[in-house]
């Protein structure tokens, strides 16, 4: 009973990541309705529904990418570590809420290194470099496979190791959120599995958000799971509970293959 | 399913009918193929004909006193174009460095902030000025420098080649820009990078191979242009750097040996313009081994 007492409350209690009645359009289409949920700090939820349900726009609100595409605007609050997003400068949030995207975007004029570190070499952060190569690079597994050809362009890696290195180069900037859109769509089995691995690792550390079309993804990976359907939030539990007892009928025809 | 399979493997019928017979599709395919190698050939024709006749009639010409000589006076043996290589090069330079910034920079405005009513008067007025004769240029620049000033001169060449150089250039930097995925510009804002650096390093770097090769071509067409100098640079038998000074250019002098009736004189146009040809050809080969080399790095 003491040993709970004396355990820091406020820490636990609040989510590291809040969002409170978020609505997103697209000039008309509204996209995002009414969203409430919280994500806690070192968890992993995972954000399943079918295509068009909003759950790309959903994540891209979190670290304000969304406000980028014309015509795009949203509504309502999202909180990391109880601040509103919407009221800080969103460079420095995003270098916060880190993103990883459903197509491997590597900078094709850059080396493989010269990838990793573009975040803090963009930004001018001195840092030691060689170090936190090396350490993302082995974090996403795939030092072995390229310590020998660092300086090679990163264009000439397969898919899979570009969004391993997408990943690394979202690690380097160290972020305290990881968002993941389809991270591991394009990726050949093998090459998924050695991302989901790497997600079970990086929760140790990190808050992650991941939207994924593979609900046995969702069920290997998360902590919790959201379920989205026409840009509505459905239903939002723990993921053995989701999966397995779900409470609104929806939810379960999804998990089930009965539509999407 | 098996049976079409192995009906095409066996070169027999394939189904569905519709398509034709494999021995159609192939006569049709070869066909095809032949046309467009029948026309890149005929397109082919005009160009390396130029590229012959040029090189076949300038080459006797060359000599070190031809890139390194004034021009020598009607009946005298020798001389040569120097000073109109010096001309074309400085006054290309001029152009580059008015053309260049302002051209690009308009291409990355009209890429970057360019969907609203003032890109579209910038996007119109670059199309209208893309399609002004060069000629009608020169005179703009005789009445903006040359006649304020009363004399011709290197610095009003320069100008009128630099308006030629801007719309061209401002479109081809745009396509460019426009060119380079929307993905990799959001990997860069995702990563925390400040809007305008993404554009710089990481937009911009991307495209840069694009953007060299769009500058060449304005560069090169600049060097090419005869009328836009003729009542602006003029022409002068001696050396100049002086940018307010009369100043000779490779395409005037070839265009003033060409119109006379001497014959030594006409040797010396295809001299001059084999010069040209390879200062230009020179100009793209240098400039492509940087872009390479740099893109490797």
């Amino acid at each position: 009973m003491n040993v709970a007492l004396s355990t820091p409350v406020a820490d636990t209690a609040r989510p590291k990541l809040e969002v409170q009645k978020l609505d997103a359009w697209f000039g008309n289409v509204h996209a995002v309705k009414d969203i409430s949920l919280g994500v806690d700090a070192r968890s992993v939820l995972a954000i399943i529904g079918p295509s068009g349900c909003g759950k790309s726009t959903f994540v891209r609100c979190l670290n304000r990418m969304h406000e980028l595409t014309p015509g795009a605007r949203s509504e309502g609050r999202v909180l990391l570590d109880g601040e509103d997003v919407y009221a800080v400068d969103p460079v420095y949030l995003r270098r916060r809420v880190g993103m990883v995207f459903q197509r491997p975007n590597v900078f094709p004029t850059m080396s493989i290194r010269d990838n990793v570190v573009a975040g803090l070499r963009l930004n001018r952060v001195r840092a030691d470099y060689e170090a936190i190569v090396e350490r993302t690079l082995t974090q996403t597994a795939l030092w072995d496979e390229v310590k020998d050809r660092l300086d090679a362009s990163a264009i000439a890696l397969s898919g899979g190791q570009q969004q391993r290195l997408c990943i690394a180069r979202a690690l380097a900037v160290e972020p305290e959120v990881l968002l993941m859109d389809e991270p591991a769509s394009a990726l050949d089995p093998i090459a998924t599995a050695k991302i989901e691995e790497l997600i079970d690792e990086l929760k140790q550390q990190y808050t992650i958000v991941i939207v994924t079309h593979n609900m046995q993804q969702a069920i290997r990976i998360s902590d919790k799971t959201a379920f989205f359907y026409m840009g509505v939030l459905i239903e939002h539990g723990t993921t053995q509970q989701l999966f397995t007892r779900p409470e609104r009928r929806e939810t379960e025809d999804y998990v089930t293959g009965k539509f999407g | 399913m098996n049976m079409a399979m192995t009906n095409v493997a066996a070169g027999q019928y394939a189904i569905p009918r519709r398509v034709g017979s494999h021995r159609a599709r192939a006569v049709t395919n070869g066909v095809m193929t032949g046309l467009c190698a029948a026309a890149v050939a005929l397109a082919l024709v005009p160009l390396f004909s130029v590229l012959w006749l040029v090189v076949s009639k300038g080459i006797h010409s060359l000599s070190l006193s031809f890139f390194t000589k004034l021009p020598a006076p009607v009946g005298e043996l020798g001389g040569g174009v120097g000073n109109a290589i010096v001309g074309t090069l400085f006054m290309v330079g001029l152009a580059s460095c008015i053309g260049l910034p302002l051209g690009v920079g308009a291409g990355i405005f009209l890429a970057e902030r360019g969907d609203g009513k003032l890109g579209h008067v910038v996007r119109f007025t670059a199309e209208v000025l893309a399609g002004v004769p060069s000629i009608v240029v020169g005179v703009v620049a005789y009445g903006l420098i040359v006649l304020p000033m009363r004399h011709f001169s290197a610095m009003a060449g320069a100008v009128a080649l630099a308006i030629l150089m801007i719309p061209t250039l401002a479109r081809a930097t745009e396509e460019m820009i426009r060119l380079v995925p929307r993905s990799l510009r959001e990997a860069s804002l995702a990563l925390g990078v400040p809007a305008w650096r993404t554009s710089l390093s990481v937009v911009l770097r991307t495209a840069l191979g694009g953007l060299i090769n769009a500058a060449l071509l304005a560069i090169a067409r600049a060097a090419g242009e005869t009328a836009p100098l003729l009542f602006t640079a003029l022409n002068n038998q001696y050396w100049n750097l002086h940018p307010l000074q009369p100043t000779a250019s490779l395409t005037v002098q070839i265009y003033n040996y060409a119109i006379s009736p001497y014959e030594d004189w006409h040797d010396k146009a295809w001299g001059a313009a084999l010069c040209l040809l390879i200062l230009i050809g020179g100009l793209s080969l240098i400039a492509r081994l940087a872009a390479g080399r740099r893109s490797q790095a």
